[in-house]
């Protein structure tokens, strides 16, 4: 950090956007990232084979006159129910990591989380709302991620009123105050609208529980818009959240807008995660998990943490839909099952190992 | 006019004899039935002895003119249930210490968990026939619904056993083995699981993946989330990389109400018979 600074200030690395002791570890993220998606597309609890999947895929590539061998019912296996869930995995694990990275960083708090703001609770009502309400009303298709979204955006909006009411914006803890307040609410409305309808009770705790599995394109299409926004804009910020995390008086003595940089990364981590929300239900631990263990393993920096949270998130999920859709196969666990599971451990893993070092 | 004088003595003595011994068991049967479960609810007015329940749970939707109240089987309240001082609860589960609760208040509680084959179903059918003073009824609806049951699976025609069914839940792919009561009652009309695969743990609904389902390319889909999800067979073809099942070319999309496919009361039969219906039509394409 200071080390960077004085670089910055003699004019040496500012050219280059990751100077080569950030570019190597970014490359790993990318091999993992990419690993990971090949995992994913590879297996799953239809047998495809792995000559013919890997004939499917270069029969994409241009110029090189590969033909697949797939059937069609195994190629809309691998092109319409694999490959839109391995995009997704990707696009939502990156996107809680990287926001749960941001968010930590803004509140300098470790256990924030991307659900902080009252955004799980808030979509969750949105969610069940929809579910119990919604379904004789309208017949559009798109309704549940809608109302996700709306309740997500809602929640995050009122925890952060009512956070800003309470001691002038300047105080972060009374932020996160006012989102377990918001969260308390929302829960008990929630948890009160689906006590009366006790026959929506299991498509609720489905939704609650996470989905990847019954995604397809059009979800891709749906969030991948702003969840590439959201990212693109909390990336540029990596700097600012470094100043940032020395405090909000020293940030500003270093020309900083405290207030404005933490509304803009507080705004989009939210609409990213609302868009990841709304189409994958809540699945947890990623977003607290993946940036702690980037952490540990490569220290402190943001510039560092943000790419990698966002790679190894995205690489981090699609790993852990593999383990959902084929550990039971031909059953299927819930994502969130898998998460935390299996996330737990690893994380413990990392605690321990990364101790040892200092 | 001794004869009648003797008879009319007898009469009166026969009388006095049987009238507290009729009253007597004419108290013991409950009067004030209060119904925590559907399928109870559909039995109690199978068999003649809806006029005894004063109350049925709110998911109780069937007969019509079943007592609905806001009663909650899920999570059963005590108090609730006996403010309506029933003299006897039929649940189907012990949800919320049900039963020690009810016991405290000296209020009889039937138990009915969900049967785990017709055999089951029959024999709580003829316990609430019992319990409730109508076994003939219950002899008779239980009778009836034996031969209604051999009627549909002879019915289902040669070419159409072997075929093979998804017996949908829930539009997240949760399913039902031939373990379960739902899925078993399928396999009795000669029709293969493909869900029974998938069961490593024996819960009898698991839950599928999507891949699993295009690749094992059932010939029948029955969802039984129609009323709960609205499913139908067009949201089905919607799908993605769904269109190429079997059962969506031969038209086997069979949708049924969620109740007859989840309860295990005399409707049972109606779900039995909207499979065959549907499996022959796919056997004759």
């Amino acid at each position: 950090m200071i080390a960077d600074t004085r670089a910055k200030a003699t004019g040496k690395g500012a050219t280059s956007v990751f100077p080569a002791r950030r570019t190597l570890p970014i490359a790993y993220g990318a091999l993992f990232l990419i690993g990971s998606m090949l995992v994913g597309l590879l297996i799953g609890p239809a047998h495809l084979g792995l000559d013919a999947i890997v004939r499917a895929l270069l029969s994409h590539v241009p110029f090189l006159g590969v033909r697949s061998h797939l059937s069609q019912s195994d190629s809309a296996i691998l092109w319409q129910l694999r490959a839109p869930r391995v995009v997704l995995g990707m696009l939502v694990g990156g996107m809680l990591a990287i926001a749960g990275a941001s968010y930590q960083g803004v509140f300098r708090n470790p256990l924030a989380d991307p659900y902080l703001l009252g955004i799980a609770a808030g979509a969750g009502l949105g969610a069940t709302l929809a579910i119990v309400y919604g379904h004789g009303a309208v017949e559009a298709y798109d309704l549940i991620p809608l109302a996700a979204f709306a309740g997500a955006a809602g929640g995050a909006t009122c925890s952060y009123l009512l956070g800003r009411s309470a001691m002038a914006g300047s105080n972060t803890a009374s932020l996160i105050l006012a989102g377990v307040t918001v969260m308390s609410f929302l829960t008990a409305i929630q948890t009160f609208v689906q006590q009366q309808h006790a026959e929506s009770l299991q498509e609720v705790y489905s939704w609650i529980l996470g989905r990847l599995d019954t995604a397809g394109w059009h979800d891709v299409g749906l969030v991948a818009p702003y969840i590439g926004v959201s990212a693109i804009v909390l990336l540029l910020h990596r700097r600012a959240l470094d100043v940032l995390s020395v405090g909000d008086e020293e940030a500003a003595s270093l020309g900083i807008n405290v207030n404005r940089t933490r509304l803009v990364i507080v705004v989009f981590a939210t609409i990213g995660t609302a868009a990841a929300v709304a189409i994958s239900g809540l699945i947890g631990f990623v977003g607290i998990i993946v940036p702690h263990a980037i952490r540990l393993v490569l220290g402190p920096s943001y510039r560092l943490i943000l790419p990698l949270a966002l790679l190894g998130g995205a690489g981090f999920l699609v790993l852990a839909d593999v383990i959902a859709r084929s550990i039971l196969s031909p059953a299927e666990l819930p994502i969130g099952v898998v998460t935390a599971f299996f996330g737990a451990p690893f994380f413990a893993v990392i605690l321990r190992t990364s101790r040892s070092f200092r | 006019m001794v004869i009648t004088r003797f008879t009319g003595l007898c009469a009166l003595v026969l009388a006095l004899l049987f009238v507290p011994a009729a009253a007597s068991s004419r108290s013991t049967l409950p009067q004030r039935i209060v119904s925590l479960s559907p399928t109870a609810t559909e039995d109690l007015f199978a068999i003649g002895a809806g006029k005894q329940v004063i109350a049925v749970d709110d998911q109780s939707n069937y007969p019509a003119n079943a007592p609905k109240t806001k009663l909650s089987g899920y999570t059963p309240n005590a108090e609730a249930i006996a403010a309506y001082t029933p003299d006897l609860v039929v649940a189907s589960s012990d949800a919320n210490g049900l039963v020690a609760a009810l016991g405290k208040l000296h209020i009889r509680v039937l138990l009915q968990p969900p049967a785990a084959n017709l055999a089951g179903a029959y024999a709580q059918i003829v316990n609430l026939g019992t319990a409730t003073g109508h076994s003939r009824q219950a002899a008779a609806v239980v009778a009836k619904l034996r031969s209604d049951v051999a009627h549909v699976i002879a019915s289902v025609p040669k070419a159409a056993r072997g075929l093979t069914f998804y017996e949908e839940l829930s539009p997240d792919y949760y399913s039902a083995t031939s373990k379960s009561f739902t899925g078993q009652v399928l396999t009795l009309l000669g029709l293969k699981d493909i869900a029974d695969a998938a069961d490593k743990s024996g819960s009898g609904y698991p839950k599928l993946s999507a891949e699993y389902i295009v690749s094992a390319n059932p010939d029948l889909i029955v969802l039984a989330d129609t009323t709960c999800c609205k499913q139908s067979a067009a949201k089905v073809r919607t799908r993605p990389g769904w269109s190429g099942i079997t059962a969506l070319h031969k038209g086997g999309v069979i949708g049924v109400s969620d109740d007859i496919a989840s309860r295990w009361g005399p409707r049972i039969v109606e779900f039995m018979r909207a499979v065959a219906t549907g499996a022959t039509a796919v056997a004759s394409r």
